[in-house]
This record gives structure tokens, sequence and C-alpha cells, in this order.
């Protein structure tokens, strides 16, 4: 909260997220508060009240536990029903890893999410290309940039039917894909087996944006790099721009 | 006092003799009944009562001026300045992982963590050093894959980054693997809470998950005993974990010490209430009236010595004062956790148990907490000890070493852990400064330009030979570990492993390895925080090797200033700190190639050691080394290999003739650091050393790894070959394609 009233008018508001079983809850807090045009403040869970935000972060870990499938809890919570709103009304949504899971969860993106073909836990850097460059999460970046930003999951293999597939490329609606150092899209570079080495997408309106990676552990260079700041860069301008 | 059956005695079948039996029945005045005879076996087991080592712990160094907490405490607690404190503390797991892999390594994870965040202190990392059987062996495999799986299922649901440990791989650990873990957490001055019970009349809580018949009998009968082929029938020893409720647990528990609410905090582990309860109100000063009946209950009909150990995870007992009960309640229902007044705080001195108005157990709580009685053995020297070093010729020179160097690193115990490490969420919480596979961890602590390194060592196969020795080489190498990477070591925490204390020859390896520790301790400045002593680690009588693993933590002054063991560019001077003389005794390369652990493993100069960890720290904040490798498993040619792999870069040395090859490069002793830097600041280096052991071997560059001795080349691998046999190693084993 003190954030948030210690910043200006102008300053874009952050909403993020607390899941009894958030994990990541913090480092998106800290992550956003390297920003000096934004401020954030937490939403628990079982609350309903989204006031004066720009744009909602779910962030990282195990909502409730997700001993069943993960998200699968989460879509019924309070808080939930208030950003389904919230992103019906346009506003921002971006679900990061658990988030992303939950997204799906919720249909609020399409697809859903196998256990990663190794079966195994999955936490290191990977190299992303930003496939649409025109998102509000994405538009600092160049489209086909090849970004360096960890993983950390132990279920994103990205499924959707053949139908679904078609339309997400149709519509530009896959925002980043696992690639090689050099870009080029391939089954070594794919963490998870992610279905065409998905790692991020985005609904049809373009204003709820879903990735298994971590940008938000990418912002400061003492922790491994800044390739992450991009997306919060994105978030901060787009919704600067609509407010002019 | 016989059971049911009549054949052995009540207490035999807890674990107790006959003469500690003898011995309650005089403190209490009169014989016990079974739920004060279940209470005592689990607060007078060797896990709990630490009967045979509480004499020779005592001449530990525990003192410092940065120590605000010792040994004593759920863990120590390490100042690092500016009002902020590390409290840190590591535990072993070991024989309810043999059991059951995945759960035993699991909780191990939530009993350690509990005891951090108990200190008040909000968990930073975890670090587990792990030690199986041979890999060639399926169910070796199956325990690797499922200790891994246990220890990432938990820490990452946590969200509390698993950063380092290490791994190693012996027949000594087929029938009883090591499965230690160490938590530490970062706390304020003003927030550290303690293990007490205060106050006559506050309230006791139990809060957390609901009590189970999970773990009954775990400290008594599963940690503090030998297995053997029924162990298998010990499985309902083991604890089921529950890192969900855990993670709410732990906010709910630093939101009640935000808001002040706790007299004292005390985790529910080995022994579970009995322990607990008893032990908060010995560090109080007072005693304790707990009424079972208020114990919320996970199923029917637990009988009440059961609901007393029943070792249910996720658990905490709290004291309050009784106006704070509804705002430590209104927390609880915050994160939904069960909240229940279970007891109070009497003046008594005695831990009461009653089930709703019966009294049920009556004991006085010293003879629970410090009067379980402690044993002096004889010690007697293993018979496969020496004096004796092996001569240079005992075993025949090898005529391709580039193949021994490809062989040993491709050694499950060098190679790379990298298939351990991406399974663990190692970078939650953004403190990395490092990634992990260097020779220590180093977190930042936002906000500031300092940080705090951190790492674990156990060299069971070195202290087997000597274990006075091997101590002093492993407290030695996990300083040296923190100073490479330029942090200042601070203090240590340990977990001793060993056999059966009862037996000569085990006490006479714990009383040594003890010894050592102190020696390496005291010289290096690194006092110890406490830990955890795991006995009875045999099988069908046969002993793992010594183990004492040092978790050890370190200061950084500025994390802009750290260093790695990679190679950084091309043409860097490559220079040797130390004087140690590389040997064959105790070596990987022994291992691997000749199939023997045998001879005199050489000694540590621990004041040689400090003067050159000084120089490296030094060295490192004046910007002039461009890399810093301590010589360990493998010897010279795989340090230097594991540096040219992680910089990308080749590396030509000239060794100094004289001594046979192979054993300068594969030979180990502790004591020697590979150091690069820039050819334009190896003088300022050389004036920094004044004149300790430092010489120039070599400069980096190319493609390869090439040694020379005498003018040849003895060794010459392209780095990309040396780091394919490194690299798929472990992950090929595993899966059994190797």
């Amino acid at each position: 909260m003190s954030a948030l009233s210690q910043t200006k008018n102008r300053t874009v508001r952050f909403g993020i997220v607390v899941f009894p079983g958030s994990n990541c809850d913090a480092d998106s807090y800290d992550a956003v508060g390297t920003f000096a045009a934004a401020g954030a403040r937490y939403l628990w869970h079982k609350d309903m009240e989204l006031d004066g935000l720009d744009c909602v972060i779910l962030p990282g870990g195990f909502s409730y536990g997700d001993y069943l499938r993960s998200g699968a809890i989460a879509r019924f919570s309070p808080i939930m029903k208030a950003v389904r709103r919230f992103a019906g009304d346009g506003g921002l949504v971006i679900g990061i890893c658990n988030g992303f899971q939950i997204l799906l969860e919720a249909g609020l993106l399409p697809g859903a999410m196998h256990r990663n073909e190794g079966l195994k836990f999955v936490c290191r850097l990977v190299n992303l290309r930003v496939e649409n460059a025109v998102t509000p999460f994405t538009n600092k970046y160049k489209q086909g940039q090849v970004i360096r930003i960890p993983i950390a999951h132990m279920e994103g293999n990205y499924f959707v039917g053949a139908a679904g597939l078609a339309e997400l490329e149709a519509h530009g609606q896959i925002v980043v894909r696992y690639c090689d150092p050099s870009g080029e899209v391939t089954k070594n570079a794919n963490p998870n087996g992610s279905l065409g080495n998905v790692a991020g997408i985005c609904n049809r309106a373009g204003n709820v944006f879903g990735l298994m990676p971590h940008p938000e552990r990418v912002c400061d260079p003492v922790v491994g790099g800044s390739d992450g700041r991009g997306v919060f860069e994105s978030i901060i301008s787009s919704i600067a721009q609509a407010r002019i | 006092m016989t059971n049911k059956a009549g054949s052995k005695p009540a207490y035999e079948l807890l674990g107790l003799k006959a003469r500690e039996y003898d011995d309650i029945c005089a403190r209490l005045g009169r014989e016990p009944n079974y739920v004060e005879l279940a209470i005592f076996s689990l607060m007078w087991s060797e896990h709990c009562g630490y009967k045979h080592s509480r004499p020779l712990l005592k001449d530990l160094p525990v003192g410092g001026d940065c120590i605000l907490q010792g040994p004593g405490e759920n863990a120590g607690v390490v100042d690092i300045g500016g009002g902020l404190a590390i409290a840190m503390k590591i535990e072993s797991h070991n024989h309810p992982s043999a059991i059951e892999p995945f759960q035993g390594a699991a909780t191990g994870i939530g009993g350690i963590v509990r005891d951090i965040f108990a200190m008040g202190a909000r968990p930073i990392a975890c670090l587990d050093p792990l030690h199986f059987g041979s890999l060639e062996k399926a169910r070796q495999q199956f325990l690797l894959e499922g200790v891994v799986a246990g220890v990432a299922a938990y820490g990452n649901c946590m969200g509390i980054p698993t950063i380092g440990g290490e791994i190693h791989f012996e027949d000594s650990y087929e029938d009883n693997c090591l499965v230690n873990v160490m938590c530490a957490g970062l706390v304020r001055h003003g927030d550290i809470l303690k293990a007490s019970a205060r106050g006559e009349g506050n309230l006791i809580l139990l809060v957390g998950s609901t009590t189970g018949r999970d773990g009954i009998g775990g400290a008594s009968i599963l940690a503090s005993a030998e297995f053997d082929e029924t162990a298998g029938e010990k499985r309902p020893t083991v604890q089921v974990g529950d890192p969900f409720t855990e993670k709410k647990l732990l906010e709910a528990c630093l939101q009640m010490r935000d808001e002040g609410l706790l007299v004292g905090l005390q985790d529910l582990g080995a022994g579970g209430l009995s322990s607990s309860a008893s032990e908060m109100a010995s560090k109080g000063g007072s005693g304790i009236d707990l009424d079972i009946s208020r114990v919320p209950l996970r199923e029917e009909g637990m009988e009440p010595f059961e609901i007393m150990i029943s070792e249910s995870q996720e658990r905490m007992l709290a004291c309050v004062i009784p106006e704070n009960e509804e705002a430590v309640k209104g927390i609880c229902a915050k994160w939904d956790l069960d909240a229940t007044v279970v007891g109070k705080v009497t003046g008594s001195g005695r831990l009461r148990v009653f089930n709703g108005a019966g009294l049920i157990g009556d004991m006085p709580v010293a003879a629970l907490v410090d009067e379980a009685p402690t044993y002096l053995v004889e010690p007697v020297r293993p018979a496969h000890e020496t004096d004796e070093p092996l001569a240079e010729g005992h075993y025949p020179q090898p005529a391709n070493l580039n193949e021994i160097l490809l062989t040993l690193l491709a050694s499950p115990n060098i190679c790379s852990r990298r298939w351990v490490w991406q399974q663990y969420d190692h970078m939650v919480q953004t403190n990395n400064a490092l990634w992990p596979g260097g020779e220590a961890a180093v977190l930042r602590l936002k906000g500031r330009r300092q940080g705090v390194a951190f790492t674990t060592d156990g060299n069971g196969r070195r202290c087997y030979l000597d274990p006075r020795r091997g101590a002093r080489a492993v407290v030695a190498e996990a300083a040296r570990n923190l100073s490479c990477v330029g942090a200042r070591p601070l203090a240590v925490t340990n977990c001793l492993n060993f056999g059966n204390p009862e037996k000569g020859g085990i006490y006479y390896q714990f009383k040594e390895a003890v010894a050592g520790m102190k020696e390496a301790c005291r010289a290096l400045e690194t006092p110890v925080t406490g830990g955890n002593v795991s006995f009875y680690n045999e099988s069908f009588g046969k002993a793992i090797y010594p183990n004492p693993v040092i978790g050890m933590m370190g200061l950084v002054e500025d994390t802009g200033r750290i260093q790695t063991l990679a190679f950084k560019e091309e043409g860097d001077a490559v220079l040797l700190l130390g004087s140690a003389r590389p040997a064959m005794d105790g070596s990987e390369y022994q291992l691997r190639i000749y199939g023997e652990v045998a001879g005199r493993i050489p000694d540590v100069d621990l004041e040689l050691e400090k003067k050159m960890q000084l120089l490296v720290r030094e060295a490192i904040l004046k910007g002039l080394v461009r890399s810093a490798h301590d010589v360990s498993d493998g010897g010279l040619a795989c340090c230097l290999a594991e540096s040219a792999i992680a910089g990308a870069v080749g590396v030509v040395i000239e060794m100094e003739p004289g001594r046979r090859a192979d054993i300068l490069l594969f030979g180990e002793a502790p004591g020697l650091i590979v150091l690069t830097a820039v050819p334009a600041d190896v003088e300022r280096l050389r004036g920094l050393a004044a004149g300790l052991p430092l010489r120039k071997i070599g400069q980096t560059g190319g493609g390869k790894l090439v040694i020379k001795a005498g003018g040849a080349a003895v060794v010459s691998v392209p780095v990309a070959q040396v780091e394919q046999a490194w690299q798929g190693s472990l992950e090929a084993m595993v899966s059994g394609k190797k």
C-alpha cells in the first residue's frame, strides 16, 4: 500500500494477487519497485477489490498447493471473479508461471498444461523469441528479438487442439516461443515439450497475457540479467499511452 | 513393565536400556506409566538426547563477536551487520530417506525450514548435501531420483531457493544414504524469537496441521537404531510432507512475529509435542500443562501416547499471553490454519499431561530435557587406519593421462550436477548473485551492497582414512570455497553422520573428527552455531564412512565484486597458490582408477590456509584476480578442466618436473587454489601475497586443455571434449544409459 500512496497520480498501478501458496508475489512486487513510473500493492485472494489498478499480476507459486492440477482450485477464488471482470473491461492481466496456469484453468486464455515432457521440475535460463512485439506486454522488444529469461516449473507443457492452435497463430496470439540462442525454434530448445515451443500467449483482445518464464527474475543484472525489464516497461508504456 | 505380549519389556521395545529405565524410575520416584515411558523414550533417544555426543561436542568453539545465538536453540544466529542476522542450521534425514526417499527428503526440508522460522527468520536458502551408494545400481538411482524430487517438491513449493549442496557416491552409503538438509534465514536482530515458554498463565497454542499417526517413533525407533532386514517395516515411522500448509504456517508465524504476539515459538519435529513442550518449558525455566483432548486430530481413536509423540508435520507451538490469543487465532484464520490452546505455562518445572480432567503424565522437565544419560565409550582405532602414506610408486604409472582425465571428469563424484540443480528452484526470491555449480552460493541482500555466501562440504572417504585430518580438511575446504567467491567465512553449522557410537571404532572416529573440527574451526575463526548428530548409520553391522558435513556461511562485502571459477579471457596468467603436495591417498583418482581407498591423507596447514584465504579475498575485492578455484576432487587437472569448461576458454600449463605427473595432476591435498590474473596484475598480486607460495603455472587460451611436464604434453584434450565427458554423465547414469 505504502508504495502506492507515496507515488504520484500518473503512476502505473500494479495489483499483485496473493494466493496462500503464491511465492513469486514479493519478487513481482520488488521488480515493479525498480520502475520509477510504477507502484504496486498486494491483492489478497479472498478479496474482490481492484479499484484504481492498471494491471493485475497473477504471480508464480503454488496457489492452493496445486496438489490436484496447477491452478485448478485458484480459478474458483473470489479474487478471480474480480480479475475476470477486470479483464472483460479491458484491464491488463499478466499471469506468470502459476499465474499462466491459472489463466488457462479460468478460461481467460485457451489451452491447458501437461506435466513437463521430462516429468521433472525445470529451473534454468531459456531463450525466447518475441513473436509478437505489438502487444501491451512486449512492445518494448523488437519483433523476432531473442531474450533470456528463466523458467521454473513442473507443468509448462502447453497444449491446445489443432483448431485452437491455428486460431492462436492466425491472430498473433503466440507471443513468445522457446528458441535456441540464434532465434531458431527447435525441438532441442524446448524445455518442457510444449506444443509449437509456445512459452507465452495472449487472448484475442490482447489484454490478457500468460507466460511460463519469469520476467520478474531478470530485472537486475546483479541476479543474472535484465531481459525481463522489457515486459514491465511495455506495460507501463502502453498504459501511459492509453492515458494520453 | 512388560508389553502385552509379555516377551520383551515395553521400555526395550521403545529403544530404552534397562538401566535407563531404572534411572527414569528413580527420577519419578515410581514406575512410569505408558504415556510417560513413551515420552521418555523419545527424549532419551540418541536423536533427542545426544547421549553419546554431548560430552565431546562441548569442546567445540561456539563463541565469537558475530555469534548472536550459539548451539541450543532451533538454529544458530550470526550477525552480519546493519541490524541484520542470518539464522542457520543443518540436520540429517538419513533413515527416513533410505526407507522412503521422496517423503523422507521432503519432510527433511520441512523440518529444517521450521527450525529457521521458529527463530523469527525468513528462510532464504536451502542447501542439501547428499550421499548415496554406487549409481550403477538401480536402487541407488531410485534413491537419488526420489530424494532430489522430494527436495524439489518441498523447497520449490515453499518458494525457498535451493542454492547449493553436494552429492557423493560411495559403496559405503549403499544401505544407508545420507540426506542432510541445511536452511538459512534472514532476520532483524530485534525480531529474533526464542523457543521458550515463560510467564505463568500464558497460553500454549498448537498451530498448523492436525495431528495423526504418521511418524510415530521417528526419533527413537527410526533415527536411533541401526538398519537390518526389517528396515522396510519401519515405513510407517516416516512422515508425509505438505509444503503448502508449511508455506501458510511460515507466513502466519512471521506475521505474528511482526505484530509482536509471541512470547516464544518452537517447531514440532522429532519427538512431536513431547519434545517441543518440554524444550520450551526447559528454556523458559517453567513448566507446562498440556491437555491432549484439545489437540485437533486427523484420525479417530488415537491413544494419548500417540498424540504426545506423533511427528505429524507442519505444526508449531506458540507461547502467547492470554490477551493475544484472539489476534493469533485471527492470523491463523486468515491463512486457514488451526490454532488451538492446548496448554498453559506453569511455575512447576514439570511437564504435566492431561486428557480432559484426568492427569495422565507428570514428569520433571529437567529430567526429560537435560538429564538423559551420557555415555563415554572406550575409543578403538580401526584396523584400517595407518600412519604411513602410500609410496609414490605404489601404483603403476598409467600411460595415457588424457583417458584418466576424461574418466575422472565423468566420475559421478566430479561430473556436472546440472541434472540435480535444474530440478531445484534456485532463483526464487531473486537474490541469486551466482548461478549454481560454482565454489559457493552467493545471495545479495536487497537494498545493500553486501551479500551472504553459503557452502556445504563433506568427505567421508578422507575421514575414513583419518577422521581428524579429514575433518580439518573439510572445514578448511568449506572456508576455502567461500573465500574463492570473495566471502569472509563467519560461522559453521555441522551435521555429524556416523555409525553406531556404542562401538569403540565408531566412537573413535567421532571423537577424532570432533577434535579435528575443533582445531580447524578455531584456527579459521569459524565458530560452530549448532547442528545435528546422526548416529546409527549402519546396516547389517556395516557403518558408513564417518562423515562430518560442514555448512558454512560467509559475508560478501560487495556483491558487485565477487568471483567465479570460470576462466574469463585468453592470455590470463594461471597461478597456483599453496604448497600442499598432492597425494594418491584417499583421492578420487585412487578410487576410480585403482579401485582402492587406502593410505593416509595429507594434513592441511591451517595457519597457511588462513593466510592464503585472506589473500584470495583481498585480491578479489581489489579486482586483481579473474577466477579462483579450489583444487579438490580429481586434483589440479580436474580443477583446471572445470574452469576451462565454465569459461569456454582453453589453457596451457607447464608443470615442474620431479614428481610423477599423474600424481601431480590427479592427486589430492587440501590447500591449493588456482587463480587467474591479467598478466599486468601478476606483480601486484605477488606483492599482496607477501611471500606466500604463489607461482605461475601457465596461461589461458586456445581451445584445448594442455598440460606439459618437462616440456612434453602429458595431457592435451579439446575443451569441447572435456566438457562432453563432464556435462552429461550424471543424467546418463541416472537413466541407466551408462
